[in-house]
């Protein structure tokens, strides 16, 4: 074989302004086709929805498996299911998006184009997060037409706004994955570490601060501020509070919640949980554009 | 073309490159050569803004430190082996590739058939041999036709016949004016691919000249060994002591340290002493 067939052909070096703005969106395209392409992404899909459908069937009126239920239950399953899977996926995946591409090569191969570090790390993030939305959407649709089908339309409203404050926790864990993809060293590590710290925020972070409050006689409100730090239980107390009538079930934290913060109660703990979505991926962006050795 | 002044990068305590400066001509195909932790795919990580250093790089006119973009555009860079995208298609990463360099897809039909991918276009990279791989990262290098080829050693994963394949391409792109910097280990076959040689050890210049000159240089010395018809290893071990050269016998043969440019005087030397050569290897 000759390279004859490949003169110079003297085109501009100079890289049009189309490819610039396109390079993001290249990059995110990718990361999403090869997640469509990948055997974990229809697992979770299939088991988000799976999962989903099953609750809905089971808390609606009428059903032989739950008995007599209403939308609130059918709500609060999902949000407890939300609650631990969506972190799950969110952090392992965002963990994997650059720490395993700097591992295999493919990170330098993507470097070596005319693209900077900014480029390439939003387009990996909204590639990832893209993905995990179509899947974790997968979920909430089924619930949400089972649900429909079976007792009405009339807590879409409620539905969507779950809905919504999942999203949200989904993009937050899609960036402290990344977070935690910049900081390793090694793949493995960065997946390890994802684990860790899903179980931190979904299991040991609750145990800790009740044993915390406990053994330090800990103020109701330091007792609530400390719980909505914690973004999982910021999205738990979101989702209760957009179908549920009172705060009580969350006990003398939630009580004194509701009553020192009144209507404010809502947007302060979404905006905890916007903090969430914010601060991490901003912090891996910034870790990404220094980070030596990619 | 390439102009380097005063690169240093640091690991830590570790610094693997050490005030390295270098010149590439437009046009010029050069190789830097030496063994593995020399500094050579440092310098080549640098160039493409990978890693932070001390120093200037600059790649026809542009420091690469501020113009990053557009000197990562002047670029086609050709690694070790595209291993990473498995799961892709051929005509996939071509796409992909030319999406992030803005060119037209018309481009990428036009490398697929230049590089004889066509009958492979469909297949996942996982599926592709070593130097269907190398032809393939070869080809996505060139999408944007650029001036200058960094090319990581991209033969130290090729079997034979691959490798005489990525040579003569080469070839073919030295021959187009273009200029190539490429790493390697191998001397054998950098007097084929470049103009010059750098050769680097531990982060610095250790020497610069022609390919043909470089074992030389370096008094670089390999191994022959060498199976004689109907034994006498006795004898050639003295013909070859007499000859000046250090020699020893193993079960299959002999083994004789020769310079790297004068393994002919070796084989002198028993052909003179009437011994005749059944086999032989260069063992390096």
């Amino acid at each position: 074989m000759t390279t004859e067939a490949l003169p110079r052909n003297g085109r501009s070096l100079d890289l049009p302004e189309r490819a610039q703005r396109s390079s993001v969106a290249a990059i995110a395209r990718k990361e999403l086709r090869d997640a469509i392409h990948s055997r974990w992404f229809w697992m979770w899909t299939a088991a988000f929805a799976g999962l989903a459908a099953v609750l809905a069937i089971a808390a609606l009126p009428g059903s032989r498996i739950a008995g007599s239920a209403s939308y609130g239950r059918t709500a609060a399953s999902l949000v407890t299911l939300t609650q631990i899977i969506i972190p799950l996926m969110g952090l392992t995946l965002g963990a994997q998006t650059i720490a395993f591409q700097r591992e295999s090569g493919a990170l330098r191969f993507l470097l070596s184009h005319p693209v900077n570090r900014t480029e390439a790390f939003w387009g990996l993030y909204l590639g990832t997060s893209a993905a995990l939305t179509a899947a974790s959407f997968a979920g909430f649709g089924a619930a949400g037409i089972l649900t429909a089908l079976r007792s009405g339309s009339g807590e879409a409203g409620s539905f969507v706004r779950i809905t919504l404050l999942a999203w949200a926790l989904l993009l937050a864990m899609v960036g402290l994955g990344m977070l935690i993809s910049t900081l390793a060293r090694r793949a493995a590590a960065a997946l390890g570490s994802a684990v860790f710290v899903w179980l931190l925020l979904v299991f040991l972070g609750d145990l800790g601060l009740m044993g915390t409050a406990v053994a330090t006689r800990l103020s109701v409100s330091a007792l609530f501020f400390s719980t909505v730090a914690n973004p999982v239980e910021a999205f738990r107390l979101a989702a209760l509070a957009s179908f549920a009538d009172s705060f009580d079930i969350l006990g003398p934290a939630g009580t004194y919640a509701a009553d020192a913060l009144g209507s404010a109660l809502v947007p302060v703990i979404v905006t905890i949980l916007l903090v969430w979505v914010a601060v991490p991926v901003s912090i891996a962006w910034f870790r990404f554009r220094t980070r030596q050795d990619l | 073309m390439i102009r380097i002044r005063d690169l240093t990068k640091r690991y830590g305590p570790l610094t693997v490159l050490d005030r390295f400066a270098l010149d590439v001509r437009p046009g010029e195909a050069v190789a830097l050569w030496g063994p593995n932790g020399a500094g050579k795919t440092t310098v080549v990580r640098c160039i493409l803004g990978l890693v932070d250093y001390e120093g200037t790089i600059e790649i026809d006119g542009l420091d690469a430190r501020t113009r990053g973009k557009a000197v990562r555009n002047r670029i086609g860079y050709v690694a070790q082996e595209l291993s990473f995208y498995d799961d892709m298609a051929v005509t996939d990463v071509l796409d992909y590739s030319a999406a992030l360099r803005g060119v037209p897809t018309d481009r990428v039909r036009e490398l697929i058939g230049s590089f004889r991918l066509d009958e492979h276009r469909s297949k996942r990279v996982a599926e592709l041999s070593g130097g269907l791989k190398q032809r393939l990262a070869l080809a996505a290098a060139l999408l944007s036709d650029p001036p200058v080829l960094l090319l990581d050693e991209p033969t130290s994963n090729l079997d034979a016949h691959s490798r005489e394949e990525a040579i003569e391409l080469f070839e073919g792109l030295r021959l187009q004016g273009r200029t190539i910097l490429l790493t390697t280990h191998h001397m054998e076959e950098m007097g084929m691919l470049v103009d010059r040689v750098v050769a680097m050890e531990d982060g610095r210049i250790v020497t610069e000249c022609a390919p043909g000159e470089l074992a030389e240089r370096l008094g670089l010395k390999v191994w022959l060994h060498v199976t004689l018809r109907g034994g006498h290893n006795t004898r050639a071990l003295e013909a070859l002591e007499t000859a000046g050269f250090t020699a020893r016998a193993n079960a299959a043969g002999i083994l004789v340290e020769v310079s790297a440019q004068r393994k002919g005087q070796a084989l002198n030397a028993l052909h003179r002493a009437g011994l005749e050569i059944e086999d032989l290897e260069v063992w390096t």
